[in-house]
């Protein structure tokens, strides 16, 4: 893996985080009007970042901003590279073996590829819930204190804590406050993926991924996991990769459209539904992209 | 937006394209409503009159079944982008649309009233002019709709400056018969209301027109000068 770091971008990424400075996408005034007053921060940075597996680019010269305590939604065809860059954020690609990533991503101004920065202490900060839900086949209690216990915290009053209000916060407490020693794989499709955010947010992450978090779920708890996204940004940055156009309009403040692994339009969802400014943009979201 | 390319689902290009149609044609029957009420009154022909009002039902009608059809379209369909912007647009179009035609229908009972009490044609002269230019200025926007034409709405939106002049000039006029004669003052009111009607048209006339500014840019004329509305039209050029 080669990483580009060229002077500009070092500046560019420190310019970035000395200030908080204005998003170039969309006014800010509407966003402000969805009830949310004040300057937008930047968590996730990303330049001129290109991706390849093997000799296939997957992601050409992405250049973009995640702004903080905001819902940023990735949408666009299969295979156009959204879920891709989502991987990028916590380093997911690392994982696979021919892949090669050019260009920078940082997260609060620092260097995600840096040889200083702890994978694993990235993966924390940077948490990532999957399509299919995926508990451990382990008691409810058990799967949200696993990344507690990883952290090598053995207070048991502490994990007791934590579990309950990681639980609370993913809107699933009350459902299974009673049985939480009961295995998890007894809990519904809808239950089982709050549980898996609940086990994400348990460990304080700074950045949520969330890929098709509901596209396995009935409407529903697609409807649940909605409202949960939208209580979480209060803490937390998320990004959402859905093929589901109507949900990225409802839950996301900024929407990023990608096609063959280019980044087409980043705008905020407002705009982006009405009045998109590229015509890939509007083929797609109308149902004319064929 | 008929620059696009096709829906995936035709049966939704279909929907489009029929309620598109419909607004035209609603238009098309509004706009000869307006003629004939226009042209009872300068005539003072009461039979006509008669007409206009009785066919006004046929204009809430339609306006009734496109809201419907826009209703099932947003709830089924989720239009978004432009398909979003025209679904919005025919709301608001057909609102106007079938508020013409109320006015028609309001200049057809003065005219029927004004032919049965006796009124004198004297009176009409500035009428039959401001109710001809209202309806081109009707015609255009229902055009400039159909093509989708910015710059063709633009024309008709500065076109309703000329209305409010001649509908002043009429006012002025229509006062000095009311000073001259006291017993005319009756028909003249109904002449009054029969301008302030046709003055309405136009106001109405160029809303049309700010819809196909929405439709094809996207933004949002409203309440806002005309100067201000070309440069919005000239800005993102792409339509």
């Amino acid at each position: 893996m080669t990483i580009d770091g060229t002077q500009a971008q070092e500046d560019k990424m420190k310019s970035s985080t000395a200030r908080t400075h204005a998003i170039n996408i969309g006014d800010l005034d509407r966003t402000k009007s969805m009830g949310q007053e004040g300057e937008i921060e930047i968590t996730l940075n990303v330049s001129d970042l290109d991706l390849y597996y093997g000799e296939k680019q997957a992601l050409k010269k992405i250049n973009m901003e995640i702004p903080k305590n905001r819902v940023t939604a990735f949408i666009g065809p299969s295979g156009c590279g959204k879920s891709t860059l989502l991987r990028c954020f916590n380093r997911m690609n690392d994982l696979v073996d021919s892949v090669r990533i050019e260009g920078l991503i940082t997260l609060d101004g620092e260097d995600i590829h840096s040889k200083h920065l702890n994978v694993a202490e990235l993966r924390r900060r940077v948490g990532m819930v999957f399509q299919k839900p995926n508990p451990f086949p382990k008691s409810i209690y058990e799967n949200v204190a696993y990344g507690l216990r990883i952290l090598g915290i053995k207070d048991k009053r502490r994990i007791d804590e934590t579990v309950e209000k990681a639980l609370r916060g993913a809107a699933l407490w009350d459902e299974v406050k009673d049985r939480l020693q009961d295995n998890a794989l007894g809990l519904s499709g809808g239950q089982q993926q709050r549980l898996v955010i609940a086990r994400a947010i348990a460990v304080e992450p700074e950045v949520l991924l969330l890929d098709e978090p509901a596209s396995a779920l009935d409407p529903i708890s697609t409807l649940k996991i909605e409202e949960l996204i939208y209580e979480l940004k209060d803490k937390y940055t998320i990004v959402i990769v859905t093929h589901n156009m109507q949900q990225a309009a409802r839950v996301s403040d900024f929407t990023a459209f990608m096609y063959m692994g280019e980044m087409v339009e980043h705008a905020d969802t407002n705009t982006l539904f009405t009045n998109p400014s590229q015509k890939q943009t509007e083929d797609y979201i109308t149902g004319r992209y064929g | 937006m008929d620059k696009l390319g096709q829906h995936i689902s035709q049966q939704f290009d279909e929907e489009l394209e029929d309620i598109r149609n419909r607004v035209m044609a609603m238009g098309g029957l509004v706009e000869q409503q307006l003629a004939d009420a226009v042209k009872a009154l300068g005539n003072i022909d009461a039979e006509l009159a008669e007409v206009v009002i009785t066919n006004d039902y046929k204009i809430n009608a339609m306006e009734v079944a496109i809201d419907e059809e826009c209703v099932q379209i947003l709830a089924r369909r989720q239009p978004a982008a432009g398909d979003l912007r025209l679904v919005i647009a025919v709301i608001k179009t057909i609102t106007d649309l079938e508020r013409i035609g109320d006015e028609a229908e309001r200049v057809g009972r003065m005219a029927l009233h004004f032919a049965e009490t006796g009124g004198e044609s004297k009176m009409l002269v500035g009428m039959t002019h401001l109710g001809e230019h209202v309806r081109t200025m009707l015609h255009d926007a229902l055009d400039a709709f159909a093509r989708m034409d910015t710059n063709a709405a633009i024309a008709v939106a500065k076109q309703d400056a000329k209305a409010d002049r001649e509908y002043e000039s009429i006012l002025r006029e229509l006062i000095t018969y009311m000073m001259e004669d006291s017993r005319a003052i009756p028909n003249v009111l109904d002449v009054m209301w029969s301008a302030r009607a046709l003055e309405r048209i136009g106001d109405r006339a160029r809303n049309i027109c700010e819809y196909v500014i929405y439709l094809v840019k996207g933004k949002d004329v409203r309440h806002v000068s005309l100067d201000q509305v070309e440069a919005h039209a000239r800005n993102k050029d792409n339509a």
